[in-house]
């Protein structure tokens, strides 16, 4: 799903280096690359909605169209929030689940699995469960924050070593526990854990929507500040950059999208890192203006054509994080090796 | 002028800099000497913002540094810092054109263009524009960096160890332009440096530290003496003079 445009195009460009027509140059523009990765964009939304449909096609656009929705909420929430931890860490490689947010939320799941049984879990009101898995995946990620970041010492290296070791406690503790479990009530539990974007419930996408628009009112006032941070903390401060205070709103928006995000689907941040850094080398521009959009329509283009290939090739035999993780795995292993090779 | 009135900074129970009370910032260049561990940039750090200090006050123009909005103190003050390791990747123009970000917040106005394109070519990097920072040597990078710091147009520069890694031929020509700009252009300059003989040639005024504490602080010519020299840098140095102008000898 990753040989769309993007690729062939931008591989293309040295070729055109040696005479520029005008067209090369319009195309090196970030605008002209958002508007045609936009493009893309549509007439994916477009083919998921319209094709293949085998019944009535107003029911198939109402279900469709909800998918449709919740691709676009987390699209934003992964993208918008990687690319900002990626210029707040000044690291292209890591995601925010390295502070342990996937692995708590596994384990708030196993948790209530382990403590009252799959059937409770399964009877458990939405709602309820997504809003304590919010707040307490929230809280967590502030407190961690203002613990290391907001006192006299303020390091992130320190924060994310501790998230680190969080996250590695979380994920053995829910290993621990799920080896406790009875098969059926594992069988329930991992298959919760897989993301899924078919069929969300409308009341969790709306309120989700609300977070995520919440988060990105945050981050939008602060595209420019954001640029500055990517010159690091001494330069920024040099420039009158009020360092901890922006870092820390900034901080606080991420930990909201990507909990509600979180919530909604399950874990789903790994594919925020082929987003991140497939929007910053196709934008060619460290902008925010441009990354920020672009991480977001790379997204739309990975879940669209990952939910189709899935629906339509595979009718459905196996999870969208699948196809994801696959696709995201072999690109960092490139990433890896481009690095190692310059 | 910069003043500093009873700073003191402990990293544990380490006290770096020790109850100093300086003020300069004065016209022209001065030159900021001492030994590895003196303490002078942990100054340059307080005086930026970016360490707090544990006792005293820190002022710029008559601003407090620790309650002065910092978007107000980095248009008066730049600080160029050691070794800027820098994520993403930028031309030369982009770098530069942060320079101006306390101004402008991100949107350029054409007087903001013009202080651009003014300290691009004030450091001969016309050529090197749209050159990405990777792409260059360390001097031009180097010279890069000072550029965004003039595009800034502060009427204090605070440059540490500029000439960290540079070869003969690029010290000089940061040097020369250092003075130039406090010449021509008006700038208070403080500079950190480890060659004293540059700070010689360059710096009008000269401020030795060591252990945490200002042991000089004086027009060039007078602190080069023997053996103000050796009880900073805890070494004998014997100073010559060479066409007028003093010259340390360390190379025992």
């Amino acid at each position: 799903m990753l040989t769309d445009p993007t690729t062939t195009e931008s591989g293309a460009l040295p070729d055109a280096g040696l005479h520029r027509s005008r067209l090369a140059t319009a195309w090196a523009s970030p605008l002209a690359r958002l508007a045609l990765l936009g493009a893309v964009v549509l007439a994916l939304t477009a083919a998921y909605l319209f094709t293949d449909v085998p019944g009535s096609l107003a029911f198939a656009l109402r279900i469709r169209g909800l998918t449709v929705l919740a691709m676009l909420v987390i699209a934003t929430a992964v993208g918008v929030s990687t690319v900002v931890f990626h210029t707040i860490t000044q690291n292209r490689i890591l995601t925010p689940s390295i502070m342990g947010f996937d692995a708590f939320y596994v384990l708030i799941s196993t948790l209530i699995v382990f403590s009252s049984g799959s059937a409770a879990f399964l009877a458990f009101d939405q709602l309820t469960l997504w809003l304590v898995q919010v707040v307490v995946m929230v809280a967590f990620s502030v407190l961690l924050f203002t613990w290391l970041f907001g006192g006299k010492r303020r390091s992130i290296h320190l924060m994310l070593l501790v998230g680190i070791v969080l996250g590695t406690f979380f994920r053995s503790s829910t290993e621990w526990m799920q080896r406790m479990l009875d098969p059926l009530d594992f069988q329930v539990l991992s298959d919760a854990m897989f993301a899924s974007l078919t069929r969300p419930d409308e009341t969790l996408l709306a309120l989700t929507a609300c977070l995520v628009a919440l988060g990105c009112a945050v981050v939008v006032p602060l595209l420019r500040t954001l640029d500055v941070l990517t010159l690091g903390e001494p330069v920024a401060v040099g420039l009158g950059v009020d360092h901890k205070r922006v870092v820390m709103v900034l901080f606080v928006g991420v930990s909201v999208m990507i909990a509600a995000s979180t919530a909604l689907v399950g874990p789903i941040l790994f594919f925020g890192l082929i987003v991140a850094n497939l929007a910053y080398s196709y934008v060619g521009s460290f902008r925010h203006v441009w990354t920020l959009p672009a991480a977001v329509g790379i997204g739309m283009v990975c879940l669209l054509g990952g939910q189709l290939v899935l629906e339509r090739l595979f009718g459905f035999g196996g999870a969208l994080s699948m196809v994801i993780d696959f696709a995201g795995g072999l690109f960092f292993l490139y990433l890896v090796l481009r690095k190692g090779a310059r | 002028m910069i003043a500093l009135e009873k700073v003191t900074k402990r990293y544990g129970r380490q006290t770096v800099v020790d109850d100093v009370s300086i003020t300069f910032g004065g016209e022209g260049v001065t030159a900021l000497i001492g030994p590895n561990g003196a303490g002078k940039s942990t100054l340059f750090g307080l005086v930026g913002r970016l360490l707090q200090p544990d006792a005293g006050r820190i002022s710029v123009d008559g601003m407090d540094v620790g309650s002065t909005p910092s978007s107000e103190l980095a248009k008066v003050l730049a600080v160029l810092r050691q070794d800027n390791h820098i994520a993403a990747r930028l031309t030369v123009h982009d770098l530069v054109e942060f320079g101006r970000f306390p101004h402008s917040r991100g949107r350029l106005t054409v007087h903001d263009r013009r202080h651009i394109e003014d300290a691009i070519g004030y450091l001969e990097l016309g050529p090197y524009r749209d050159r990405f920072l990777d792409e260059l040597s360390g001097g031009q990078r180097q010279r890069a960096f000072v550029a965004m710091v003039l595009a800034q147009d502060t009427r204090y520069v605070l440059l540490d160890e500029p000439l960290n890694n540079l070869d003969l031929r690029h010290m000089t020509e940061i040097m020369r332009l250092v003075r130039r700009t406090a010449d021509e252009l008006g700038k208070r300059v403080v500079i950190v440096l480890h060659d004293i003989n540059f700070a010689a040639s360059y710096a009008d005024r000269i401020v030795a530290m060591r252990g945490g504490v200002v042991v000089a602080d004086a027009p060039a010519r007078e602190v080069m003496r023997p053996d103000v020299l050796a009880a900073v840098y805890d070494t004998p140095v014997d100073v010559r003079e060479i066409d007028g102008r003093p010259v340390a000898l360390y190379y025992g």
